[in-house]
C-alpha cells in the first residue's frame, strides 16, 4: 500500500473516531435522565407541592419559579441587549470607544456565573433593597445573558448583505428607515433563535440565582416580583447535596423536567433557525 | 453636430478621493450638462466608481473614505443639501441587480414609502409609472406580489432602474450596469436608457467601452484616478486627444 491511502485511512478513522468520542456523553445523559427519570414524571409531581421535606410530592413550585425567572430575564435582557447590537453594529463608527465597548462585551461573557451572582447579591439585592427577589435574580440572569443576547443579534445583522443597506441609503433612506425596512426584517428570524438560546442558558444557571432570589424549600406561588422563588437548577442542587434520604427517582425527575424545558425552547429555536434557511432567497 | 442645450447640472472642481492611503481619484473636474447621457469608461481601479459613488455620497458608508473638491448641483454646494434629499435627487443603479427580498410592488413602492407617501393609488401609480419607464411594466404586470428574485437578471435590474425612478430623483447613476447580464439583457437596459433621456442627467459607468459608444452624448476616459479626456462620444472614438485614450479603446492597452 502507498504511504498516503496509509495516512488518509489514519486521518479518516481518527476524525470520526473523535466525532464520535463526543456524541457519546451527550447519548449518556439523555439517556441516564429518561430511564431513570421517566418513572417520576407524573400529573402530581409536575403540578403538586413538595412535600414531606421535599423527599415526595411534586416541583411545580420550582418550574414556576424558573418560568418567572426567564420571563423576568427576558423583558430586561431582550431591549437592552438588541438595541445595543443594533447600535453597534448599524450607528457606530469604528474608534477606541466601539473597540473597548465591544472587549467589555467579550470580557463579560468571559466572567464566571457565581461573580455574576455575587454582583447581583451586591447590586440588587442589598444596595438596590430588593432583597432576595424574582426582581433581583431576573436582573442578575439578565446581566449574565447580554453578551449572548448581543452577540447573537450582531452575527444575525451582518447576515444580512451590506448591498441591502446600500440600495436603502441609495433611495434617500435615513439609518433608522434602513434598519427598520432593509436591514432588521431579514434578520429577527435570527435574533429570535439566538435570543432563544441565550435564555434557555440562564435557565439552567444555578450561582446567579443562588443569592439572588432561589429558596431553599417554598411550597407556595410567588404574589409578586419581591418574592423569592424555587428555581430548577437550584432544587436539584438541593435535592442532591442538601437533603437526606431523596430518592434517586425524584432527582431524576427534577432534572428530566428542567432538561426538558431546555430541550423545548431549543426546538423552538432550530424551528426558527430552519424557517430563515427556507426563506432566505438572495 | 446638433447644438444642445448645455445647461450645468454637476459641476465638479478638483475632486480627489482616497481610501485609507489609496489615492483613489485625482484632481479631477469637469462639467455634468443637464439631460445627457455621459458615459464614463476606463479599467477596472481608474477610480470610475469612486468618482460615481460620490456624487451621491454613499461613498460616506465606506470605513477609511476622505474626501476635498467641491462640488456643485444645480449651482449649489451639494454637501449643503440634506443627505437623505441629495439622494433622493440622485439616484443610483448598481452593478448587480440588486433587488430588496420583497415582491416586485414592494420593491418599487420602496422609496416612495420612505419620503411618506402611504396612499395606496398614489404607489399603484407611481409604481406603474416607473415600471413602465424602466421598459419592464408589461413583463412583471401580472406578478407584481411575487418575488423580485423570481425574476431574471435582466429584469430585476430593469426593475432596479424603475425602484431608481420611483423617488423621482433628477440624476441617475449607472455603475457598469450590464457588468451580469447577457447581450440582449444589456440592449433591453439600453434602451431604457435612451427612453429616459428627455427627463433625466444620466452617468453611465461602464466596463463596455461600446457600450459607451452606443448610448452616451459624451464619454469621459479614466485612468488611474486621473481624467484623461472627456469630448463629444463621437470625437472621442474617432479622433481621441490623447494617446491613452487611443491605446484604450482600441484595445491596445498595456
Amino acid at each position: 500500500m502507498i504511504k498516503s491511502e496509509q495516512t488518509e485511512k489514519l486521518a479518516f478513522w481518527l476524525l470520526l473516531l473523535a466525532t464520535i468520542i463526543i456524541i457519546l456523553p451527550v447519548a449518556l445523559v439523555v439517556i441516564l435522565v429518561l430511564v431513570k427519570g421517566v418513572p417520576a414524571i407524573t400529573p402530581e409531581f409536575i403540578f403538586g407541592m413538595p412535600r414531606d421535606g421535599m423527599r415526595a410530592g411534586g416541583v411545580f413550585p420550582a418550574i414556576v419559579g424558573t418560568l418567572c425567572l426567564m420571563l423576568g430575564t427576558a423583558v430586561f435582557s431582550l431591549p437592552f441587549g438588541i438595541l445595543a447590537a443594533i447600535y453597534l453594529n448599524e450607528y457606530s463608527q469604528k474608534n477606541w470607544l466601539s473597540r473597548i465597548i465591544e472587549l467589555a462585551i467579550i470580557n463579560l461573557a468571559g466572567v464566571p456565573s457565581i461573580v455574576y451572582g455575587l454582583f447581583g447579591l451586591g447590586l440588587f439585592v442589598t444596595f438596590l433593597q430588593f432583597g432576595a427577589s424574582i426582581l433581583a435574580g431576573s436582573l442578575t440572569l439578565a446581566i449574565m445573558t447580554l453578551p449572548v443576547i448581543i452577540t447573537a443579534t450582531r452575527e444575525a445583522l451582518n447576515t444580512v448583505p451590506k448591498a441591502f443597506r446600500e440600495v436603502s441609503f441609495s433611495l434617500g433612506a435615513s439609518c433608522w428607515q434602513t434598519v427598520r425596512y432593509a436591514v432588521l426584517p431579514n434578520a429577527i428570524p435570527g435574533i429570535i433563535t439566538g435570543s432563544i438560546l441565550g435564555l434557555s442558558r440562564a435557565a439552567g444557571e444555578t450561582a446567579p440565582i443562588l443569592f439572588t432570589v432561589a429558596a431553599f424549600y417554598l411550597p407556595s406561588l410567588p404574589q409578586s416580583v419581591y418574592d423569592q422563588v424555587m428555581a430548577l437548577p437550584y432544587h436539584i442542587y438541593v435535592l442532591s447535596t442538601q437533603v437526606p434520604n431523596v430518592s434517586e427517582k425524584i432527582q431524576y425527575g427534577t432534572v428530566l423536567v428542567l432538561v426538558g424545558m431546555i430541550f423545548v425552547m431549543n426546538i423552538i429555536a432550530a424551528y426558527f433557525r430552519t424557517k430563515l434557511r427556507k426563506r432566505k432567497t438572495w | 453636430m446638433v447644438i444642445k442645450e448645455t445647461k450645468s447640472k454637476i459641476q465638479v472642481t478638483k475632486l480627489n478621493i482616497w481610501y485609507e492611503k489609496t489615492h483613489a481619484v485625482k484632481d479631477v473636474s469637469f462639467e455634468v450638462y443637464e439631460r445627457e447621457i455621459l458615459g464614463v469608461i476606463g479599467p477596472s481601479n481608474s477610480g470610475k466608481t469612486s468618482f460615481l459613488k460620490t456624487l451621491n455620497r454613499l461613498n460616506e458608508l465606506y470605513p477609511g473614505f476622505k474626501m476635498d473638491g467641491e462640488i456643485l448641483f444645480d449651482g449649489q454646494d451639494w454637501r449643503s443639501i440634506n443627505i437623505q434629499l441629495l439622494r433622493k435627487r440622485v439616484g443610483i443603479v448598481f452593478a448587480l441587480p440588486l433587488p430588496l427580498p420583497l415582491s416586485v410592488y414592494d420593491n418599487i413602492a420602496y422609496g416612495p414609502r420612505l419620503h411618506g407617501i402611504k396612499k395606496r393609488e398614489r404607489l399603484d401609480q407611481i409604481v406603474k409609472e416607473s415600471l413602465t419607464a424602466a421598459a419592464i411594466w408589461d413583463e412583471v404586470k401580472d406578478r407584481l406580489q411575487k418575488s423580485a428574485f423570481k425574476l431574471s437578471g435582466g429584469q430585476q435590474q430593469r426593475l432596479c432602474i424603475a425602484r431608481t425612478l420611483a423617488v423621482n430623483p433628477e440624476v441617475i447613476l449607472y455603475d457598469e450596469p450590464c457588468s451580469g447580464l447577457d447581450p440582449i439583457s444589456t440592449h433591453k437596459v439600453e434602451d431604457a436608457m435612451r427612453q429616459l433621456k428627455n427627463r433625466y442627467t444620466q452617468i453611465l459607468v461602464t466596463n463596455n467601452v461600446k457600450q459607451a459608444a452606443r448610448v452616451s452624448d459624451r464619454t469621459a476616459f479614466f485612468l488611474m484616478g486621473e481624467l484623461v479626456e472627456l469630448a463629444e462620444t463621437k470625437q472621442l472614438f474617432t479622433a481621441p486627444q490623447d494617446k491613452r485614450t487611443e491605446d484604450y479603446i482600441t484595445g491596445r492597452f498595456g
